[in-house]
């Protein structure tokens, strides 16, 4: 299927929108009317109707050409947002190769990868790019592998090592976070990064996923949906921007509630590299406006119910409590009360 | 839902390479390139045997870059419960036999300044692989490998071909040459990562003299070769299956649970990874722990056992599967 690409903004005018089309294969995180931490891991393999963002393993959709044309920019005008340490080298050309292999395996029409040994031909048609190089050379590509893929593909991307019995956060390209950093959490181990998520470590849940992501194996890739809300569809809402972003959480009335207020959600699926040994951590990110959300009745009474019973120490953490009460008033027009099927996708 | 992720391969060459010691090459049946994987990998090959299917965890030797083919060795283990056995007098040339992906419990820290690894007898196999991709990377490494003698030791004519006699050390033990363990572990470099696979008697002494030395917890290694040990048979219970089975004296729990058609998950089958612990919701008798997994106060706990290694002294288990 060929993707018509659109032409859009993430920042100053948000021009920024879904097509009906694209609402539907929005990956919607709530599984039943309520929610709460847990290791929500399951495998990542197609699932959901056809054209699901499940479909194929490393998602691309009508946004990608923006989203790479926004990540540009936010890397212009900071760098520190690509690192990687000396030792992550294998593990960046296994990130290179994986996801060439899955963009040109998803779209055909749009990527292709030839190889012939190590001399290797990528196109990407979207860009206009055609580049021809030496897997395992990093002197034949523009940049570093990871960051060379990485700008040719949606969402952030950790590459953490694994030693010690434990994940470090050894590399990263990281644009389109909800509100951590690259920068500091570079080196740090996975207890260490999880640091200030409020319950789930006294649930033991980082102790469970901790133990689960160490025997990850190669081939079969997991999957999870996390969430948040943010104001305004940006993609780079990000500590060291805060100032940018900060007070659009204070602008949030009951007339804009529907054009403003957006479910962010992650869908995070981690991969077992085969040379390193290292995982990558894949956060892609999905942005949806309450007036787009509210086209799903399943989705909008849900989202409702949820928002409206969420504990208190989640709604500060995640940095809603300033305009929740607005958007859980102006969602309950949209719900009747009637039940709700389970599972995420639309009835 | 869990994903079969596992290759058919043919046996596309089979080479003794030194007492009690052949070499297995095996080729996707479907032609297409096996993954790549990295240095300390191990598969498990799955046999059928007449009505029993084994599972055996082989390191993986071959270049981890190599994706025509997996190789692995394997010695004939004197007490053999049929799977070195079953490798040396059953499998033949053009044979198929179902692989699992590449898993790696013995990967070398990369950002480690010079790798030393000790090897005892067939525990060379993990370091083959390593060596190969170290060498590729540039990185600085030596090889200390005990052997038995000259004819039961493989590989090391080779290795000290490849890669220099400054890099592989050989010892003879009908010589009279052992590893000079102390000598080499009091004069190293700072961020020196050492490895050890080999018996376990073995394992112990080089990371107790590391130890003992100073060396940091973070830069030892060890991979055992626990094969399940034998014992007297008894009952499990299988309580979310809703089926009891009975383990027999050269069978593991975990294939006696196969054997019935449970699912159970796995990942090395040696008692090290962890992956298949299980509740244990009453036991009539003792757990004999045999993995390297556990913590002590769990053992002690009795409420966790893991099934790929440990058994009971009794006569039941009941067990959360």
């Amino acid at each position: 299927m060929n993707i018509k690409f659109k032409q859009e903004t993430f920042r100053g005018d948000f021009t920024y929108r879904n097509s009906p089309d694209n609402i539907k294969r929005f990956p919607f995180p709530f599984h039943e009317d309520k929610y709460m931490y847990a290791v929500n891991m399951e495998p990542h393999v197609p699932a959901g109707p056809k054209g699901y963002a499940f479909e194929h393993m490393i998602d691309v959709d009508e946004h990608y050409v923006s989203e790479m044309r926004d990540r540009a920019l936010v890397l212009k005008e900071d760098p520190l947002r690509c690192q990687a340490l000396p030792h992550m080298m294998a593990a960046q050309w296994d990130t290179l190769e994986l996801l060439m292999e899955q963009q040109a395996a998803g779209y055909p029409e749009h990527f292709s990868l030839t190889k012939n040994s190590d001399q290797w031909h990528w196109i990407n048609r979207p860009l206009g790019i055609d580049q021809k190089f030496t897997f395992g050379d990093p002197s034949t590509l523009p940049y570093e592998p990871m960051e060379y893929i990485t700008r040719q593909a949606q969402g952030d991307f950790c590459i953490v090592d694994q030693r010690d019995g434990n994940l470090w956060m050894d590399a990263g390209m990281v644009t389109t976070q909800a509100d951590w950093s690259l920068d500091f959490d570079i080196g740090m181990n996975f207890m260490e990064w999880h640091g200030p998520v409020p319950l789930a470590h006294q649930m033991g849940v980082f102790d469970r996923a901790l133990k689960f992501l160490l025997n990850l194996q190669q081939g079969k890739p997991v999957r999870r949906l996390n969430w948040t809300m943010t104001i305004n569809p940006r993609l780079d809402t990000s500590p060291e921007n805060y100032h940018k972003w900060g007070t659009d959480r204070m602008t949030v009335t009951p007339e804009n509630v529907g054009e403003k207020v957006h479910l962010r959600c992650e869908l995070q699926s981690l991969w077992r590299l085969p040379r390193s040994n290292a995982m990558l951590f894949v956060i892609r990110c999905y942005l949806l406006k309450m007036d787009e959300l509210v086209t799903v009745p399943k989705w909008a009474r849900r989202f409702h119910r949820v928002l409206r019973d969420l504990p208190t120490e989640l709604a500060d953490y995640k940095g809603l409590t300033r305009f929740r009460p607005t958007t859980v008033e102006w969602l309950s027009k949209y719900d009747d009360g009637a039940a709700t099927s389970s599972g995420i996708f639309p009835e | 839902m869990s994903i079969n992720t596992e290759m058919n391969v043919r046996v596309a060459a089979i080479d003794q390479v030194a007492e009690k010691v052949k070499r297995f090459r095996f080729e996707r049946v479907d032609g297409s390139p096996l993954p790549v994987f990295s240095g300390g990998a191990h598969i498990v090959v799955a046999m059928r045997d007449g009505d029993i299917l084994r599972r055996n965890p082989y390191s993986l030797m071959s270049s981890p870059h190599d994706q025509t083919a997996y190789e692995i060795s394997v010695l004939r283990v004197e007490q053999s419960r049929g799977g070195s056995a079953f490798m040396h007098e059953h499998v033949k040339l053009g044979d198929q036999l179902t692989i699992s992906q590449p898993v790696n419990l013995f990967p070398h820290d990369v950002r480690g300044r010079k790798h030393i690894f000790m090897a005892g007898g067939i525990g060379i196999t993990p370091f083959i692989a390593m060596m190969d991709q170290l060498h590729r990377d540039g990185s600085q490494f030596e090889l200390h490998y005990a052997v038995r003698d000259r004819n039961h030791g493989a590989y090391w004519r080779e290795l000290s071909e490849r890669y220099g006699n400054h890099r592989i050390k050989i010892y003879v033990d009908a010589e009279k040459l052992f590893i000079p363990t102390e000598a080499i572990l009091s004069n190293q470099v700072l961020g020196t990562h050492l490895y050890v696979c080999g018996p376990s008697g073995m394992i112990d002494a080089v990371l107790g003299k590391a130890t003992s030395l100073g060396w940091p917890k973070q830069n030892l290694h060890s991979e055992r070769f626990l094969a399940p040990p034998p014992g007297h048979v008894f009952k499990a219970e299988l309580k979310r299956s809703n089926k009891t089975i009975t383990v027999g004296t050269h069978q593991s729990i975990l294939e006696a649970v196969e054997a019935a058609g449970v699912d159970a998950p796995y990942l090395c089958r040696g008692g090290a990874c962890g992956q298949c612990e299980t509740s244990v919701l009453a036991c009539d008798g003792t757990i004999e722990h045999h993995d390297i997994y556990l913590e002590p106060e769990d053992k002690i706990s009795g409420k966790k056992i893991m099934i790929c290694v440990s058994r009971v002294k009794g006569q039941a288990i009941s067990l959360d599967l």
